[in-house]
């Protein structure tokens, strides 16, 4: 009798780089690189959502721009730089920040964070516009974020947050206000 | 409801610390940060990948399964087929009428057939593809006045009633005499396309079987108390040994509250496999999955006296609800219960009627059963004021319902921030300086709305708690709080640890939240009827309050001081009249854990009786009610009959808001939604039971660019029975977006749209017709 669970797939060895680390890893050619960040790496704060270049809930940078990770096959990936949502707050540190990186916390102070499933892709799609642009227009930010579904806020909340770094300028984590004019 | 039901409106150490603050969320850095784990970011070792195989057929008898050669490619642990899950399930008690896959018929495109497990996912598709189904195809209904028309063949061989899944028919008032004795009488028909939630997060689940015999399942529901009912009975096994966690949940909407097969299919699998087994639905399968807001072609008749105050409504709606029941015994009253508010009327008639069609099946989406009538209505008003030559605000004036007010069918409403809503978008909109002096093309447009704030209607009747809190002081000063309520996105958690730090005299990081884990918590009903708030933070204030009085004891016996002296603060315990004197959180705790015992409390909530005194009386009865008004601007481009949303402003009384930067991310986001729906989504099944496009690109979501300027105006008007006053955000501020965008129209290029969605089509050919009413002898002299 075959013995169950042994059947393999014929794959390559890949080099990627990714959040700063070199990794090897086996994988089946067809494999994503959402999938790999996913399933072999253990880097699940890329999301997917649809796996078919829609929604945006994988994005990652690769070389600094946006890219969607679940339409890159993992060995198109090889010699580049993949930074994901794990790689910001060390990527902060590193630089001699302390905590989360101010993008991020600013995402947090806004309310932006619902269910957060979008959440990954849009603060590094919000991320990447900022650091080639600390000051975008509304109408910049839109555009910059337009291939990033999101679900549960209405984007208001999330253009909130890119305006408080847009006005902060990038350095500085923003405080904490309610957005909402209340009675 | 007992007085420890109701805890009063104040801040319970003279001033809010944390109440009102807009805190951030309790998750908040996690989720930034990629940390918080969703479904499908667990996985364990031997972990087995599932999948489903589903129904090409809108409408099959299944004669035969075969899967031999499935089971026989290497890597193929299981396969099942509906004989391995024969047991009933539904969430409502009553029509309990879904199998985990199917058992003799499938009943849509997608229908859940068999189910396999394997070693990874391509080998599960692949095993897929070598399953052999006999079917012999049935004659499909797609168009729900079919089904009512004929019930042969029956999508549902045991129903009495043909292929009607229900109907309520209910009065209230001398309808007939009102009408005919009225001034004016609106008439209209109207028709509200399906729409789907489209959760970000595909529905994803992770089943282990132990080796004690206990099945724990992960699963991204909103409804883990009904999951693991569920399951026990599927399964046959008591539900002490199932286990059901909800872990971090990426969007529902009223998406994941019902039990779902792969919940089923996944535990079973692992049960076979002594494996853990995970299973992810694709995107498509998402929207077969559907579960999302009815279609409804409604008929309305309102009548009127002269001076606009409303006299009577009728309607008649047909509800298209997919092939199975759902939620929709309820959606068929809510559509009818729901609209007695926020206007006095004292005559109502409503008959609405549910039939089942092939069709993925509907339920709950953000507004359960009451965005398409509250759509239907709100034109109707609009129509109205029209006729009488009123401004609209000042028709919906002229027929408030008030505060500490009963509706024509019998339901209580206490706070009612109602009239203050209409105040603040009127004046924010500009409305009274813009409203039709705007240039051709563009238009304001308003309306209102009511939702509940839960409802005492439990789903399986039983005398418990609604909602359950357990606390748990630790002598690090650390309180865990364990609730068995779902945070799913909304902020529950959040909210569970605002309150007790608030009741507590905490600093936020003092609190941490352990929640939807049926091992650990205690029940808690779910994510739904946005009870959340309500409910749980009603139960959180019980456990707060039975505490309070140990630690103040405590502290003030240490002391020597008359307890009315001791107040918990920001961390610590101060005497309040010896400013010199203070402890941190932790002595005060280990003082009162040596003085009393391990210092713990349970607390609950559970609802007064509430509702009419007539069947189906307490469906729709909530202890407060939220009050929603919108005002909507559009543009509406002639040529190409494009409508665009510039902006829309949002009044919600939400009662006290507990933490406004929450509350206006749920009357943003639901504005969106509700605008979404009115203009781009639609949930269509086309004429070979196939979903039109079940893609995120097909189904067309508004993204950043596409979504207009959005702004919230909090009202809040104290409720008597919520926590510290608070009512629901979640799901009221949606109701008027769409009645309200129609209502624009209108005022923009003078045409009124009835029928959902607004595509430009619809709005051309509208033109069309209006140009020809208002050239009536010039085309008469061009026809001859
Ligand atoms: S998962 Fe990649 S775009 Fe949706
Ligand atoms: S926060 Fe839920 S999808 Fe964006």
């Amino acid at each position: 009798m075959l013995v169950r669970g042994l059947r393999r797939k014929i794959g390559v060895i890949l080099q990627l780089q990714v959040n700063g680390d070199v990794h090897e890893v086996d994988v089946p050619d067809h494999w994503t690189l959402l999938e790999v960040l996913r399933y072999r790496l253990g880097l699940t704060g890329s999301k997917q959502g649809c796996d078919k270049g829609d929604c945006g809930a994988c994005t990652v940078l690769l070389d600094g721009q946006p890219a969607i990770s679940c339409l890159v096959l993992a060995r198109e990936a090889e010699g580049r730089s993949v930074l994901t949502i794990e790689g910001l707050a060390p990527r902060h540190v590193a630089a001699g920040g302390c905590g989360v990186d101010p993008v991020q916390a600013a995402f947090d102070a806004s309310g932006a964070l619902q269910c957060g499933f979008c959440q990954s892709g849009m603060i590094l799609s919000a991320w990447a516009l900022l650091a080639r642009n600390p000051r975008p227009r509304p109408e910049e930010v839109r555009a910059a974020l337009a291939g990033n579904l999101c679900r549960c806020t209405g984007y208001t909340q999330i253009f909130d947050a890119v305006a408080r770094l847009a006005t902060a300028g990038a350095a500085t984590a923003p405080e904490t206000s309610p957005e909402a004019v209340r009675d | 409801m007992g007085a420890r039901d109701r805890h009063g409106i104040d801040p319970p150490w003279g001033e809010f610390r944390h109440v009102g603050q807009g805190s951030t969320k309790i998750d908040g850095l996690a989720k930034a940060t990629g940390a918080a784990l969703y479904a499908d970011d667990l996985s364990l070792p031997l972990m087995l990948h599932a999948k489903t195989l589903r129904s090409p057929h809108p409408h099959a008898r299944l004669r035969a399964i075969d899967s031999g050669a499935a089971l026989a490619l290497p890597g193929v642990h299981a396969v099942i087929t509906g004989r391995d899950l024969p047991v009933r399930y539904g969430i409502l008690p009553w029509s309990q009428d879904e199998t985990a896959l199917a058992v003799d018929k499938v009943r849509f495109v997608g229908d859940p057939v068999a189910a396999v497990a394997a070693v990874d996912e391509d080998t599960a598709n692949e095993a897929l593809k070598r399953i052999r189904v006999d079917y012999e195809l049935l004659h499909p209904f797609l168009d729900p006045r079919e089904s009512l028309a004929r019930g042969d063949p029956p999508i549902h061989e045991d129903r009495k009633e043909g292929n009607v899944s229900k109907k309520v028919e209910l009065a209230f008032g001398d309808v007939d005499s009102a009408f005919a004795g009225a001034a004016v009488v609106i008439e209209g028909d109207y028709d509200f396309h399906g729409t789907t939630h489209a959760a970000i997060e595909p529905h994803c689940v992770l089943a282990r079987y132990g080796p004690d015999g206990v099945l724990t399942l992960w699963s991204s529901t909103q409804i883990t108390h009904y999951v693991h009912r569920a399951l026990s009975r599927v399964l046959g096994l008591p539900p002490h040994r199932i286990r059901v966690i909800q872990p971090c949940l990426g969007g529902a909407f009223g998406g994941k509250s019902d039990p779902f097969s792969l919940e089923f299919c996944a535990s079973l699998l692992a049960i076979r496999t002594a494996r853990p087994v995970k299973m992810l639905y694709t995107r498509e399968e998402v929207f077969y999955a559907h579960r999302g807001r009815h279609p409804m072609q409604m008929r309305y008749r309102t009548a009127a006296g002269p001076d606009g105050r409303l006299a009577a409504v009728d309607a008649r709606i047909l509800i298209d609800g997919g092939a199975y029941s759902s939620y929709g015994l309820v959606t068929t009253y809510y559509s009818g219960q729901l609209l007695t508010g926020p206007y006095h009327f004292p005559a109502y008639r409503f008959e609405s009627t549910r039939v089942f069609t092939n069709k993925p099946p509907c339920g709950p989406k953000r507004g359960h059963g009451s965005v398409q009538p509250r759509f239907a209505f709100e034109v109707q008003l609009d129509r109205l004021a029209e006729r009488l030559g009123l401004d609209p605000f000042e028709l919906r004036r002229r027929n408030l319902l008030g505060a500490d007010a009963t509706t024509v069918n019998g339901q209580r409403v206490t706070s009612n921030g109602f009239a203050r809503c209409l105040e603040r978008v009127e004046e924010a909109s500009g409305w009274r300086q813009r409203r039709g002096r705007l240039p051709r093309g563009r238009g304001l447009g308003m309306a209102g709305s009511m939702y509940i704030s839960g409802t005492n209607y439990p789903i399986y009747p039983n005398p418990m708690p609604q909602s359950g809190i357990q606390l748990k002081l630790d002598r690090s000063g650390l309180v865990t709080v364990f609730s068995g309520g779902n945070d799913i996105g909304q902020g529950t958690n959040t909210i569970v640890r605002c309150l007790v730090a608030e009741e507590l005299g905490l600093q936020l990081e003092q609190v941490r939240v352990v929640a939807a884990d049926t091992d650990l918590c205690p029940v808690d009903l779910g994510a739904y009827s946005s009870r959340g708030t309500f409910m749980i933070g009603n139960a959180v204030l019980d456990a707060c309050r039975k505490l309070r009085g140990t630690l103040v004891s405590a502290v003030a016996e240490s002391w020597g001081v008359d307890p009315r002296r001791v107040r918990f603060v920001d961390g610590a315990v101060v005497d309040l009249e010896d400013p010199g004197r203070s402890l941190p959180t932790a002595d005060a705790f280990q003082l009162a854990e040596a003085r009393f015992d391990t210092l713990g409390a349970t607390g609950s909530y559970n609802t007064p009786s509430l509702g009419g005194d007539y069947r189906g009386g307490t469906i729709g009865a909530s202890p407060a009610y939220s009050f929603t008004a919108h005002v909507v601007e559009v543009t509406v481009d002639e040529e190409t009959g494009r409508i665009t949303c510039e902006r829309a402003w949002i009044a919600h009384d939400c009662g006290r808001a507990l933490n406004p930067v929450l509350v206006a991310g749920q009357m943003e986001g639901s504005a969106y939604m509700g605008l979404a729906e009115a203009l781009v989504e639609e949930h269509e099944v086309n004429r070979f039971g196939l979903h039109r496009g079940p893609s995120l690109l097909d189904y067309r979501l508004p993204t950043s660019v596409d979504t207009p300027e959005l702004h919230s105006l909090i009202v809040e008007s104290l409720d008597p029975e919520g926590p510290y006053g608070a009512k629901e955000a979640g799901e009221g501020p949606l109701h008027p977006a769409i009645p309200a965008l129609s209502n624009a129209v209108f005022d923009a290029v003078g045409i009124r749209l009835q029928h959902l969605p607004f595509t430009p089509g619809k709005v051309l050919k509208a033109l069309r017709a209006a140009a020809a009413e208002r050239r009536p002898a010039v085309a008469a002299v061009s026809g001859t």
